[in-house]
């Protein structure tokens, strides 16, 4: 028990190595990260999420709205629900709900795909060709989530924030144009960022999660669906411990 | 047995454990150059576990295999890349790559090893194709294709540098007798026309009776014969004969392994 521990650390940890190894140091060793893969990757984990993430924002916006409505409604301070949405949103719930659908959208298939590819030997094909697997398979993704979970996230902000100014002009009656101008006193420049930090560093967590399980197959099909459950949940539950984690810090330190 | 600068392949005393069990069992012997050595032996025997050694996958925990004359056990990734541009694999389940055509399977390796622009590359992905009778399949997945079609297109991706060694894990697993015989045909016709060390892992006699020059025949770990195939079909070894006479025994046990076996322990 305790030794396959240990071997699990080695292995996630040398996956994370190589990962920041062959996407950041081996380019300016001549050795560049497949642009037209990491392309690809963008479309489909960056693109591809844009109406489940829009429809998912939109509604929690409103949700947030009313749940905010709620209580506000009893102190008589309506116009706040502009500053409860837009600060919850963009420091929290965007960044998170962000990760999460792509967690389930991306990470299973990372973990599919390779997990797959491992089991047909194709990933020893790979290493046969002199093709290093992780260059050739997690570093586009790596990249592609780096970017596409930011750029999701501030989609998120956008549509939530829009979802909440609907409901509150509409069911709350509360004027648009001192809803606008509330939301814009209340948000901070850094309300956005460290969401958008939180956000890159969940889109690395996602990748490395979804690589390691794919990695981690040795026999067939079964447990290619087992990895890709597992690695859905372990990266929701790290997405959760390093949204804890950077919470607190910015808490503190900004 | 000839001398060492004849040989592709030199493995001393290999041993290798998965756990606590033994796999190899200290294999000492050698790959002559330019001809076709097939690796033998009844399932379980480590064969393959062998063959992943060859190539690089696995580090044994003792022992040492040089190829080409250089040693590959201690060497880094980089250094171990220089080795394996000079070979070739066509994996059990051809291993292509699902999500690309055969055309752009075959060019991976000549994109990721060398320089060469697109246009001519193309021209040498359908020479390639060509040599293993697939001309015209390169816009082709591979879920389009057969499994005899398949396997082609893995070796013409196992060719498209040019390799010095091919190995083959069990060509004809999967395969109908006469897709089968195909395929050892064109590794008896890549042999002659290119003069390649070729490896191949089989179980199939039929096979190893049309390609091999050589024999390893592996039991249980060990190395049980290595020579020429000729010398192999004169041998008298119980086991041997067994094994190219197709017949099945039924292993007895001794009293003391029924003993254990009942009790639970592993029989060692």
């Amino acid at each position: 028990m305790a030794f396959t521990l240990l071997k699990d650390i080695t292995d996630a940890s040398r996956i994370i190595n190589q990962s920041f190894y062959w996407t950041f140091v081996s380019p300016f060793r001549g050795k560049p990260v497949r642009i037209r893969a990491t392309i690809s990757e963008m479309v489909k984990t960056g693109y591809n999420s844009v109406p489940i993430v829009a429809v998912i924002s939109f509604f929690v916006g409103i949700i947030l709205a009313l749940q905010a409505a709620y209580q506000l409604k009893r102190v008589g301070a309506l116009i706040y629900v502009a500053n409860l949405v837009g600060v919850s949103l963009t420091r929290e719930l965007s960044p998170i709900l962000t990760a999460i659908i792509v967690s389930g959208r991306s990470g299973s298939s990372f973990a599919a795909e390779i997990g797959s590819m491992k089991a047909a030997e194709e990933v020893d094909a790979l290493v046969t060709m002199g093709i290093n697997p992780v260059r050739f398979l997690v570093s586009p993704k790596l990249l592609a989530l780096m970017v596409m979970v930011p750029a999701l996230t501030i989609l998120s902000d956008v549509i939530g924030i829009l979802g909440g100014f609907l409901l509150s002009t509409s069911v709350l009656e509360i004027n648009a144009y001192n809803y606008y101008q509330q939301t814009l006193n209340a948000l901070l420049v850094k309300d956005v960022f460290t969401g958008l930090i939180k956000a890159w560093a969940f889109g690395i967590v996602i990748t490395i999660v979804g690589a390691y399980q794919g990695f981690k197959v040795e026999g067939g099909a079964e447990e290619v669906g087992r990895r890709t459950t597992s690695s859905v949940v372990i990266s929701i539950f790290l997405v959760i411990v390093f949204d804890l984690f950077f919470t607190t810090l910015f808490y503190y330190f900004t | 047995m000839a001398e060492n600068r004849d040989m592709a392949i030199e493995v001393t005393g290999l041993r290798t454990k998965y756990g606590d069990r033994e796999v190899l069992k200290g294999l000492t012997f050698a790959i002559p150059k330019a001809k076709t050595t097939v690796i033998l032996g009844g399932s379980g025997c480590g064969k393959s576990t062998l063959l992943k050694h060859l190539i690089g996958l696995l580090k044994p925990s003792e022992g040492t295999i040089k190829i080409l004359g250089r040693e590959i056990t201690g060497l880094t990734d980089p250094e171990m890349d220089e080795v394996r541009k000079k070979m070739g694999v066509l994996f059990q389940g051809s291993a292509l790559l699902n999500s690309m055509t055969i055309a752009e399977n075959v060019a991976l390796p000549i994109k990721e090893h060398t320089k060469i622009e697109d246009d001519p590359m193309q021209i040498m992905v359908r020479m390639k194709l060509d040599q293993v009778g697939l001309s015209g399949f390169g816009h082709f997945y591979p879920s389009q294709l057969s499994g005899g079609m398949k396997k082609r297109a893995g070796l013409a991706r196992a060719l498209a540098l040019d390799p010095e060694m091919l190995f083959f894990d069990e060509p004809s697993a999967g395969l109908d007798p006469v897709t089968a015989a195909g395929l050892d045909a064109l590794i008896l016709k890549l042999q002659k026309a290119f003069r390649m060390t070729i490896v191949v892992v089989t179980h199939e006699l039929p096979s190893v009776f049309t390609i091999a020059d050589y024999v390893i025949m592996l039991d249980k770990g060990q190395v049980l014969f290595f020579g020429p195939l000729v010398e192999l079909k004169a041998s008298d070894h119980p086991r041997i004969r067994q094994f190219l006479e197709r017949r099945w025994e039924e292993e007895e046990y001794s009293p003391d392994d029924y003993f254990k076996m009942i009790a639970g322990d592993e029989i060692s």
